[in-house]
């Protein structure tokens, strides 16, 4: 039952295309809206929802494919272009001026003007008229940052109309809302889009696609899945397209998920009831030497939260964390270093680089802030460091005075992981460590992994996909909802398995396991 | 030739030269140096010898800035470590003495360091915005020199601490030996220690560094502990060379030419890289600036206009994007020929 019939496209973007220094953010991409219809695009991180977004809203200029709005071929220059063709979006983080009244922030830009100027009694009318349309009732001339987070987003939505767009792009609404702000928001959506104009809508929570959308395209790895009707594509199989199944070239990695594992002695790391107030509820794990642990469980699941506080890069405020059997207090990155853990972060660019320093550079900044500014690593010991790891790794250029932001994302991640194994460490936690890095950089890294744990090292595996985690790691912490739901050990578990874990109904579990 | 021209230190080199081949055109007499008593003297002597406070305050304050913060109190340090050194000798009994102008610029100094390190807690323990930090003392500084001196120019007669800014050693002023001494400490401190790749670390990416393991709380604080002493030094120099204190003056704007002076030779206020010889060109070209204004006899009413429209000028010259811009044109208007090897 295609639903062809019913709606016409009012944007059309085809073989969107567009490239970042060294990597392909996009790559021939299709996305068609229609009128009356709320769209939902899905994909894990990185797999380039934002970019299209950005494509089709003008702030990124394309590199190959076209945007065709309402049958004209358009070329957006800049966001005012895009606007102007009738695309309007409403981010996340709200982009109205606060420190103006509701009014105002409605009708900028398009105030009722009288003989002596704007004429803000009919402004704010007209303002008033636009939110009615939306069912809001709130003063005009109050101060728009006295509102909610709901409401400034409602305002946004207005704002949107009054401009009298045909298409409307919500990036992420919902994530700072409650359940009740989020009704009043899809009764809005609901309004709209009986009003003809078509919604692009994004959102990281799985219920929320399924209560408003009536179609979805699915993103991975800047590439299209395919587009569906969301009745006809279930919640399993959505998440198995998000995650992906992988080319058989991985296959050829050895599988290291059925070594045996002593535990015997101590584990490395041994955290119980680990977690923060609001970030994670309290969870245990462990890692023995040469255990690989996955941690597995969609974007926002507490799987980052999870290690970020085994690390210290944030403060656990609830369990108790032994190294090797000896109580530890792991409250900043230090104390986890001198206990010889790694850590390296999914953001990739925020987190981890030093942008501006050469890849030597990069590469012994760990060993070197471990050593101490005083003691520097004399030249020599430095080149061998370097060399090793560039060819070791297979960092590509081999040129160890390259910038490092030059590199691709893929390289850059290679020189992180090159720091990390210089300092020696006991555990090292990867967060996400193959995220949008081609593919043969996804085979070296995870090679690598594999053979590394084989020699002893304790490993934390983060990945959204999840044939990596389930061929990688000996055992596998799933998480949901910033909780620990349970663990599985990868010998007897395939993708689907997991899968079917992580997808069971998110409401039936949650009561008897705040108890743990 | 094209490995010289794409150096960094090129274009800010260039409009030194350039400066000192304007006034040399301007007034031969510029680049003179003449032999008195086995010293040297000429305008350019003058500028070596002037350029000693300006000189330590940029060094530390490149190093700041180089962590991604500003120090706007260095003017402020300067008063009071002048004002506490020439307190300490007028007060004693032996103005004449070296013992005591050694202690009276060992207290001045160290005062300046505890400021320093005020700031540097202000930053990076409390977590206070560096501008907002070092506006603190910027303001408050001057207040606490007037209380020392009890609100007088103090005015001393000390022939060693006269010494410091107006003696000459080997036939140069004593000063430019300072200066040297400054720099050569600072470049050590900063590039045969790993002080240096770590400050640069801090300042382009400071969550990176800090998961990376790098104590940024510590280098940061460093940072302006450095700064504290160097505009210490600073002061101690400016009031050898005018034998008084005096609370209002010394130092005065003196925070942003430094800032100036490092940007001029590379360091981007953005933090993260920066290169000591670059400070260096960057003060000398200010100090030259300034004495073109004396020595071509600009009247001091137009004296900052004058300074602005060159300083514009330099940074013009400087900027990649203008030069980009520059040559496009060139290429525009140069009538088009077909284009054969290269």
């Amino acid at each position: 039952m295609a639903a062809d019939t019913e709606a016409r496209p009012i944007a059309q973007m085809r073989g969107i295309t567009i490239e970042f220094p060294g990597v392909k953010a996009l790559d021939g991409v299709d996305l068609t809206l229609r009128g009356g219809e709320v769209h939902t695009l899905m994909g894990e991180n990185g797999a380039g929802k934002s970019t299209l977004i950005k494509a089709l809203t003008g702030v990124y200029p394309i590199d190959a494919g076209t945007i065709v709005v309402e049958g004209t071929p358009r070329t957006f220059r800049g966001t005012s272009d895009a606007q102007a063709a009738g695309i309007s979006t409403v981010y996340q983080e709200v982009n109205l001026c606060t420190n103006l009244s509701v009014g105002e922030n409605v009708m900028l830009g398009h105030e009722v003007r009288g003989p002596f100027g704007i004429d803000w009694k009919s402004t704010h009318r007209e303002a008033e008229r636009h939110l009615e349309g939306l069912g809001v009732r709130i003063d005009t001339r109050s101060l728009l940052a006295a509102h909610s987070i709901a409401v400034q987003q409602l305002v946004a939505i207005s704002r949107a109309m009054v401009t009298d767009s045909r298409v409307l792009v919500l990036d992420e609404p919902t994530s700072s809302l409650d359940r009740g702000e989020v009704d009043q928001l899809f009764g809005v959506i609901r309004g709209l889009r009986d009003r003809g104009v078509a919604i692009l809508f994004v959102t990281h929570f799985l219920d929320q696609v399924y209560e408003i959308s009536d179609r979805l395209t699915v993103l991975r790895n800047g590439a299209l899945v395919g587009e569906y009707p969301v009745a006809e594509l279930p919640r399993a199989e959505l998440i198995a397209k998000m995650i992906g199944r992988e080319l058989d070239e991985f296959a050829a990695i050895s599988r290291s998920a059925d070594r045996e594992i002593d535990r015997g002695g101590d584990p490395v790391i041994r955290a119980t009831g680990i977690g923060r107030r609001g970030v994670l509820e309290p969870a245990d794990v462990e890692v023995y030497d040469g255990e690989v642990v996955g941690i597995a469980g969609l974007l926002g699941s507490g799987r980052t939260e999870l290690v970020r506080l085994l690390y210290g890069a944030d403060r656990a405020d609830a369990g108790r964390v032994e190294v090797r059997g000896r109580p530890a207090r792991i409250t900043n990155p230090r104390h986890a270093i001198d206990r010889r853990i790694a850590f390296s972060s999914e953001d990739r660019r925020a987190e981890g680089i030093v942008g501006d320093l050469t890849v030597a550079e990069n590469i012994v900044l760990g060993i070197q802030a471990k050593r101490g500014a005083l003691r520097k690593l004399r030249k020599a010991e430095q080149d061998a460091i370097v060399e090793e790891y560039i060819q070791a790794l297979g960092v590509r250029p081999a040129n160890p005075n390259a910038l490092i932001r030059n590199l691709s994302g893929g390289n850059q991640q290679k020189v992180l992981l090159a720091r990390w194994l210089a300092t020696a460490p006991q555990l090292i936690i990867l967060d996400e460590p193959t995220r949008g890095i081609d593919v043969g950089a996804k085979a070296d890294i995870q090679r690598k992994v594999a053979e590394l744990s084989e020699q002893g090292l304790g490993v934390v595996f983060i990945s959204s996909e999840l044939e990596e985690v389930v061929r990688i790691a000996q055992r596998i912490v799933v998480m949901r909802d910033r909780r620990k739901i349970g663990e599985l050990t990868s010998h007897d578990t395939d993708v689907d398995d997991l899968v079917a874990f992580i997808a069971e109904e998110h409401d039936t579990q949650e009561s008897p396991e705040s108890v743990a | 030739m094209k490995k010289i021209l794409r150096h960094r230190m090129f274009w800010p080199v260039i409009a030194l030269l350039a400066l000192i081949v304007l006034n040399t055109i301007a007034r031969p007499s510029f680049i003179s140096i003449t032999v008195q008593n086995g010293q040297l003297y000429g305008a350019l002597i003058d500028i070596l010898r002037n350029s000693a406070p300006l000189m330590l305050v940029s060094l530390g304050m490149m190093i700041v800035i180089a962590t991604r913060g500003i120090d706007l109190s260095v003017g402020a340090i300067m008063a009071v470590s002048g004002a506490v050194a020439l307190t300490i000798i007028a007060d004693s009994p032996s103005p004449d003495d070296l013992g005591t102008v050694l202690v009276a610029i060992l207290v001045g100094v160290l005062v300046s360091l505890l400021l320093g390190i005020w700031n540097g807690f202000l930053v990076a323990v409390v977590g206070v915005q560096p501008i907002i930090a070092t506006l603190v003392l910027m303001l408050a500084g001057r207040g606490v020199a007037l209380l020392i001196t009890g609100g007088f120019i103090t005015t001393i007669n000390s022939a060693p601490y006269k010494f410091m800014a107006q003696g000459y050693v080997i036939g140069l002023p004593f000063a430019f030996f300072v200066s040297i001494a400054a720099i050569v400490i600072v470049a050590l401190i900063e590039r045969r220690t790993a002080l240096g790749v770590l400050t640069e670390a801090v300042g382009i990416n400071p969550e990176a560094s800090r998961l990376a393991g790098v104590r940024a709380r510590g280098i940061i604080w460093g940072a302006y502990a450095a700064s504290g002493v160097l505009a210490g030094f600073a002061g101690i120099l400016y009031t050898s060379n005018i034998m008084a204190a005096d609370a209002n003056a010394a130092g005065l704007y003196i925070e942003l030419y430094a800032i100036l002076a490092v940007v001029l030779g590379g360091t981007s206020l953005a933090g993260g890289k920066f290169t000591v010889a670059g400070t260096v060109v960057g003060v000398f070209t200010i100090e030259t600036l300034r004495s073109t204004i004396l020595f071509l006899g600009v009247p001091s009413a137009v004296a900052p206009l004058f300074l602005a429209i060159v300083v514009v000028i330099v940074v013009l010259v400087q900027s990649q994007r203008l030069r980009g811009a520059v040559a496009k044109l060139a290429q525009a208007l140069r009538p088009k020929k077909p284009e054969v090897a290269r």
